[in-house]
Parts: C-alpha cells; structure tokens; sequence
C-alpha cells in the first residue's frame, strides 16, 4: 500500500517560476496546501503577539514604569488576547486538522475543497483587517488607533462615547469576518468526517483526532454564531442608531456579556479540544499501546462539548447575579470537570504499563498533561464561585487562562508540529534543537506562569498598565517578565529549527515514530491525491493490524 | 546504543525535576503568605478583616485542600508512570496493548463526581451566606458610584457627599454595623475591590448591584478598580478607612459641614467660582454644583487626589490642576491653563477646604 504512486502526468514542479509556484499556493484548495497555509499564517501572528505581550511585561518590570503610554499599553493587552486567540490557535488548530483529517480517514480531501479556501481566505482577511487598524483606525474624529478596549470588548466602553473613532470597528469587522471562516471550516470538518470516511472506518474505528476535530467543529458553530450576532448588534449601535447596549438609553451592558461569553466559554473548549486530540495520538505511539478506553475517551469529549455550552457565566460571577443563578453556573463549571479528568486519567493509563520513549513530541505531551492538570485545577478554583469574587478579574485568572493555552495548548501544539512536520514535510526536525526548545520553554514557562498566581493573590488586578508600589506585588512581576525572554528564545529555537530542518534536517520516510493510523502509511510528503487506493481498514490502528498480523487490533477490539 | 544512554539520563533527570517543581511550588505558597504578612497595605485575599472576605478564605481553604490532594495524586501518578514505564536498553517487544478497563473508568468517574457534590454544597452555602445576607438595622448604607476615572461616595441617611475614600465603622459582633453597598455606575462598567474585605462586586451602568462589608479591625485597606474601564483602569485607586466607631461619628459630623468660608483666599476662591471649575466640581454652601467630579467641600480631609493617584499635597494639587495628564495621563478633567499667580490662589482656597 505504502509504496504505490501513481504518475502524475505536469511538468516537473521544480522547474516552474517562482511566480506560477506562488499562484498555485494562492489558488489552491488542496486541504494539505490550506492547512500549511493556516499554520504558516498563524506561526506568524505568534511572534507578533508574542512582541505584543513582551511589550506588556517590559512596562510591568517595575511599578510606575514609563516602557509604553497607557494608549499604547492598552491596545497592547487588546491585540494580543484577540491576535492570539482567532490569528494565532484557531488557525493552527484549523491548520492541523485540514492537514490531517482527510489523511487520517483515508479520505482524498475535505468535503468541500473550494469553502476550505475560501474560509482560509476569509480568515486571513479577518487577520489583516485587525492589524490594518494600526494604521487606519484614526477615524473621523482623529481618535482611536489599534483597538484598546479589551478582547472582550465589553460595552459599553464600546459604544460610540467611550470609544471614538474606528478602532472598535476593526476589531468588530475583523471578527465578523473571520467567523465566518470559521463556521465554514467547521461545515467542511463536519462534513468531511460524516460522510468520506474510507470503507471499514465506522465511526468507533475512527483516530480520536477525528472525533475530536468533530465535537470541536460543532461546537464552533454553536458558539461563532452569538458572537457574530452580537458583533452586528455593536456595529448598529454604533452607526445604525441602534440602543442594544447603549446604557445611556435603558440598552444593557449585561447582555453584551452573555453573548460575549456565550461563544467565549465554548471557544476555549474549541481551543482545547484539538490539543486534546494531538496528545491522544501522540501518548499512544511514545507509550506503545493503544490510547487507554477509546469509547470513554469519546463519550467524555462529546460530554464536554455538552455541558460546555452551560458554563459560561462563571465569567460574571461578579456582576450581581442572584445567588441561584451564581450557583447554577459554580456547579456545571465543576461537572465540566469530570470528563475532563477521566481524559487525563487515561493518558496516565495509556503511559501505564508501556514502553515510553522521550523524543520531543512525547516530551511536549508530558508537559501538556503537568500543565493541564493544573491548569484544570486552578480552573475549579475559580469555578467556586465566592472565591471567583476575589480571584476573578486578576492576575490570578491571567495565570490560569495562560496555564492552559500556553502550558496546555501550545505545549500540545509543539508536540504535533514535531510529530507531523515529518509527514508534512518529509524531514525530520532536529531533536536536539528540539529538546533544548523543549526544556527552555518548560523552564520560562513555569517562572512567568506558576510566579504570575501571586499577584492575583494579592489583589492585582488585570488591563492596568502600571501598578502602586508597595503592595507586594513588584518582585513577582519581576520574575515574571523574566521568564518573558526565556520562553522568547525558546521560541526562537523553534523557529530555527523549522527553518534549518525544512531544507537539512534528517530525510524521515514514510513512518518515522513506527505509528499505527493512515498518514503513516503514504509517502512523506503525502502525494497530491493521498492515497493511491482508499485503504479498507478494520481497527482504528489499521497499521498495527499490518505490521503485527499475528496479533491484530480488530481481534481484540 | 546512542538512544539507551539517552533514555537512562532521563530518568535520571525526572527525580530532580520533581523536586524543582516541588520547590517552585513551595517557593510560591511561602512568598503568598510571606508578602501579606510583612504589610498592612499589602491586599491579599489571605489576610481577610470582614466576614465576607473570611467566608471566601475558609471556602478557598477547602478548595485548596481538596485540587492539592488531587495534585498531589495525580502527579504522582503521572511521574510514576514516566519513571517506572520508560523504554529501557532492552528494545524488546511492544508492551501489552490494553485497550482500557471498565472497572477503572467507573471508579475515575464516581469519585470526582462526589468530590464536585462536595464542593458545590459549600460553595452554595458561601453564596447564599453573603449574597442573601440579611442588612440588619444598624447598617450604614453607602451608594458608591463608578465613574471614568473615579469614586463618588455617598451616605443618603447621614448627608454626606465625598469621593475615592470610603469610611467606614469599625463592626464588631456583639454591635455589628456593617457598611451596605449600592453600588452604580455613571458611565462604563467598573468594579469595587477591596480584597481584605470583600470579593469584588462589579459597577454597571443601567443596573443596581448591593454588596457589604463588616471590617473587624481598623485600618485603611486599599484596593482599586477591577474592572477595565479605559485608559486609567490603572489609577482608579480605592482606599477604604475603618474608622472607630468615634473616629466614624466625627468624620460625618466634619463631612456634612458646608465649606467654611475665610476672606484670606477670597481671591482663590473667586477664580474657583468664575472658571469652568463649578461646571463638574461642587463645594456645599457655595455656587459650585457640578457632578461630574468629585465634590470638594472637604478635599483637605483626603489623603489622596485623582482617586489614590497622588498624595494630596500643594505641589501635585498645583501640577494636577495645570495638567491633570501630567498625574493621569486620559483623565477627563481638563487642563485648566491658569497663570501662576492664580494657580497659586486657587491652590490656596483649595487648601481651606478640610
């Protein structure tokens, strides 16, 4: 199966200009080609929102510092939550699945290959309409520059009084826009997984990854679609007239806050989920052994995809909800925890009893599990409501939120750039750069993340660009920006790394790690098509099943 | 072979990590406790002095008890497995491939499940205890209402207007007279923390929010806006003084004074009631009604200005009138380009307003 081609009959692509090379890139809607697309465009963003947040704790080194104006500080904090949250994970998350999906299916491509495109574009639209308000967002009125209200933009600071000029509307348009793209991608996965699964493949043969990337999608569209709403009511109160959330004429701050939240709570799982997925593929092939209960690994994703869509105003513990609905709210935030603890218990039981071999993706992926365990639990913490009273809204929360997508999410996300860029490109990158990354960003990771708790604790609060002396938080905010510039030149290791290894690193072949679903078992890089044959498989490790026919997972299953 | 010496080094190395962590760990529950111990001023959720604050410590101690405890298990699990379950030199077999166990997924599941029933019930009892607390008959009641970039504070039973610092009787259990807070907001969302308090309770326009505190000790406890609420987020400082009950009944009696009149800084106060000062500032007794900022009338009793910015002294009163972007740079009081001669008879009026 692994060495078949078929002849492709073009003129050889290594002779054509540069210019046609760099047209079929634009026009493509190879699923492969996009998902490169998304993950290049997001590694991008990555670095400027990485400047963006040094350019936070530069100022935040000492008390009263005078780094950045309070301006500049505060469209900082609004770029980097919002650059890093729709321009830098979704487009990685959206990057891997569109590569994958189709792969591990053993399908051609996505379902729909021209919306795919189209929703990268849009994407890529959103991301350029957000940085273009650097240079445009001074309006009518001279005012407003980059957005500075928050990525949560929470009216009515938006309204038209607070925030003169067309900042706000970059950062609205911006959104709208990419949404779309996003429920798009999601349609494309949805379908994709239902309907172009290879013959053999049911659904309970299918790689977690793709059932991962199912639940995730849907809940996308689930949540973009109130965030878009409430972006259009924003937008006609601005300039159609409109009174939504304009407090001044009876409109409501609070219900700016629900629609927010409402596709706020369901993102982060969106964002999370996917890193859920490259852990569960991952953990298997370095311990050895099949992910540790499949089904409950299912039911508990699709149950967290659930009772998600209740959690979400545990972001308003704070604004004088009746105590039932505060109470409501504290116990779906802990149940949400519960399925999201029986997934970590079977990745110890995946590791348990296996072979574990430390190459950089597993050694990304143990992080990923140290981090999220934390990350969770903080995240109780702060779903028992009262003590959301004093820890909401502080650094405390930052901690948290950062333990989780910097410390879970993006430690996953290395994990399968390592894992994959073999596949994607037909090199290995270099373990050593690899696990020097690795213990350099765990090392910075934990002086910002674990020290940052601190402050919260002693009543920091978040968006203030300064801070008084003498309240005991000046230390902390020290050691904090420190690890700033070690988790940079982690970063910078990594981006070498991909640079050198795209053109010197080690020639990978077709399966490298010795791994089990169907990427594995096409060329590296993947031929156009895929797969010469759709494969027929009858276990959800059909490469197992090859290379130990004595002793097959359809067996057993 | 080159991979067998690797995979010993990390084993090797996963003791010492652990302990790395374990100390990290350590570091940072000593340095909580450390800096709220060292000062008064410092406003940890550790230290609380109202009731509350101290239901939210002894909940948040629960809390932390039961997330350690299953830290510390599931940590262990992980490093045990890391440890224990690493390829050694032999490049023997693939392990046994065990698909999963329905005993154990059942057990994984029925203990958390009981460990959030748990939780849930005390949470629920702290919501209820603070938020549905009865105001008993000897509350002082407070409206505090959030402005860009500012607190107006006022007591509608006692008569008294003042802003950014909040007095307050000391309550004790046997006479409680806990302070009741309305809390409002005159433009965007803001939020009231104090943490040694209360948890905060956020400021939105358009909607009435109640929260309350009974502080057990005197002192002045400082906090500030939690909310972000536009430029200078940062320096809408709060400062909370929790006076004696005697300290209290004198500070309202000075509070509900109108502004004493002296001819000595006639001058100042002529320029005062003859600039765009009285358009937002109001001084009782005199024409200046504005609200749109903080009344003066006994701006002297204040330690601070440009709510907790800077110290109330001649020098940044001068610079904050001149340039009130020089103090806070976004606030919304304009600069005032007076000259210096009236600067300083301005400042001097200012000054008599205890």
């Amino acid at each position: 199966m692994a060495s078949e081609t078929i002849a492709l009959s073009v003129v050889n692509h290594g002779a054509r200009p540069i210019g046609d090379r760099l047209h079929e890139w634009v026009v493509t809607v190879d699923h492969k080609k996009l998902g490169i697309l998304y993950i290049l465009y997001a590694l991008m963003f990555l670095v400027i929102g990485g400047i963006e947040a040094t350019i936070m704790r530069i100022q935040l080194i000492v008390p009263h510092n005078h780094f950045v104006s309070p301006e500049v500080f505060n469209r900082m904090f609004t770029m980097h939550g919002t650059t890093m949250i729709f321009f830098v994970v979704m487009p990685f998350l959206f990057g891997f699945a569109n590569y994958l999906v189709p792969l591990m299916i053993g399908a051609r491509d996505m379902a729909f290959p021209r919306l795919n495109a189209f929703s990268f574009w849009l994407m890529a639209l959103g991301g350029f309409l957000l940085y273009f308000s650097f240079v445009g967002g001074n309006g009518l009125y001279g005012a407003g520059n980059a957005p500075d209200v928050g990525w949560w933009a929470y009216a009515p600071l938006t309204s038209r009084a607070f925030s003169p000029g067309h900042s706000t509307d970059y950062w609205t348009l911006a959104l709208l826009v990419s949404g779309f793209g996003s429920i798009g991608t999601a349609i494309n996965i949805i379908a994709t997984i239902l309907c172009l699964r290879c013959p053999g493949m049911t659904l309970g043969k299918m790689p977690l990854l793709a059932w991962l990337n199912l639940v995730m999608a849907g809940m996308v569209i689930l949540a973009v679609s109130p965030l878009t709403a409430a972006q259009m009511m924003l937008s006609i109160d601005r300039y159609l007239g409109g009174h939504f959330f304009d407090t001044q004429a009876g409109g409501s701050a609070t219900i700016w806050m629900h629609f927010f939240w409402i596709f706020g709570h369901p993102e982060v799982y969106v964002l999370v989920i996917p890193a859920f997925a490259f852990a569960s593929e991952i953990i298997p092939v370095f311990s050895r052994k099949p992910i540790f209960g499949y089904p409950v690994m299912v039911a508990a994703t699709v149950c967290i995809g659930f009772v998600s869509m209740s959690v979400w105003a545990h972001h308003m513990f704070t604004i004088g909800m009746n105590s039932y609905a505060n109470s409501f709210f504290a116990i779906t935030t802990m149940a949400v925890g519960v399925p999201t603890g029986i997934k970590i218990f079977n990745w110890i039981g995946t590791m348990w009893g296996g072979k574990i071999e430390f190459k950089t993706p597993m050694l990304f992926c143990i992080g990923f599990l140290f981090q999220f365990l934390i990350a969770g639990l903080t995240g109780i913490m702060l779903g028992t409501a009262p003590f959301d009273w004093q820890l909401g809204g502080s650094y405390f929360v930052v901690a948290h939120f950062h333990y989780m997508i910097v410390g879970g999410i993006l430690f996953a996300l290395f994990g399968a750039f390592y894992y994959w860029f073999p596949k994607i490109t037909g090199r290995m990158l270099n373990e050593t750069l690899g696990k020097l990354h690795f213990w350099l960003l765990l090392i910075g990771f934990h002086l910002t993340f674990d020290v940052m708790h601190i402050p919260g604790l002693l009543g920091m609060p978040r968006r203030i660009y300064t801070y008084e002396p003498g309240r005991g938080w000046e230390v902390w905010n020290l050691i904090v920006t420190i690890g700033t510039f070690i988790q940079g030149i982690a970063m910078l290791l990594f981006v070498a790394n991909l640079i050198f290894s795209y053109w010197k690193g080690l020639k990978a072949g077709n399966d490298p790690w010795d791994a089990w679903t169907l990427e594995w078992s096409v060329s590296s890089p993947p031929p156009e098509y895929n797969f010469p044959r759709i494969p027929v498989v009858k276990s959800r490790r059909p490469l197992w099943d090859i290379k130990h026919p004595e002793d097959p997972d359809w067996k057993y299953e | 072979m080159k991979c067998a010496r690797h995979q010993k080094v990390w084993g090797r190395v996963g003791g010492p990590v652990a302990g790395v962590f374990i100390l990290l760990a350590g570091v940072l529950l000593a340095g909580s406790q450390c800096s709220a111990a060292s000062g008064p001023a410092i406003p940890s959720i550790f230290k609380p002095e109202s009731t509350p604050a101290d239901s939210i410590y002894s909940l948040s101690v629960l809390v932390l008890a039961i997330t350690g405890l299953i830290f510390v298990i599931v940590f262990g699990l992980i490093l045990y497995a890391v440890i224990k379950f690493r390829r050694r030199s032999d490049d023997g077999p693939e392990p046994p491939q065990v698909y999963g166990s329905n005993q154990i997924e059942i057990a994984w599941t029925v203990i958390p499940v009981l460990i959030v029933l748990v939780l849930f019930m005390a949470t629920a009892r702290v919501i209820h205890a603070i938020q549905d607390a009865r105001k008993p008959d000897g509350a002082i009641e407070v409206t505090v209402i959030g402005h860009q970039f500012w607190w107006e504070i006022r007591y509608p039973e006692l008569g008294v207007v003042t802003a950014n610092e909040l007095h307050v009787p000391v309550s004790d259990t046997s006479h409680p007279t806990p302070t009741f807070l309305k809390l409002l907001s005159a433009d965007t969302d803001h939020s009231f923390w104090v943490p040694r308090l209360a948890g905060k309770t956020d400021l939105i326009p358009n909607r009435v929010n109640n929260m309350w505190i009974d502080p057990h000790e005197t002192g002045v406890y400082v906090g500030q806006c939690a909310q972000y609420c536009g430029m200078q987020h940062a320096k809408m400082l709060l400062r909370v003084y929790v006076d004696s009950r005697e300290q209290f009944e004198q500070w309202v009696q000075e509070e509900k004074k109108s502004a004493q009149s002296s001819d000595s800084v006639g001058e100042g106060r002529r320029i005062f009631e003859t600039t765009p000062c009285i358009n937002c500032h109001t001084v009782s007794g005199t024409v200046a009604d504005g609200r749109f900022g903080p009344d003066l009338t006994h701006l002297m009793s204040r330690d601070t200005i440009a709510s907790g910015a800077a110290e109330n002294t001649p020098e940044n009163l001068k610079a904050w009138i001149q340039d009130p972007d020089s103090v806070k740079p976004g606030s919304l009081m304009p600069a005032m380009k007076l000259n210096d001669h009236d600067l300083d008879a301005l400042t001097a009026y200012l000054e008599t307003l205890r």
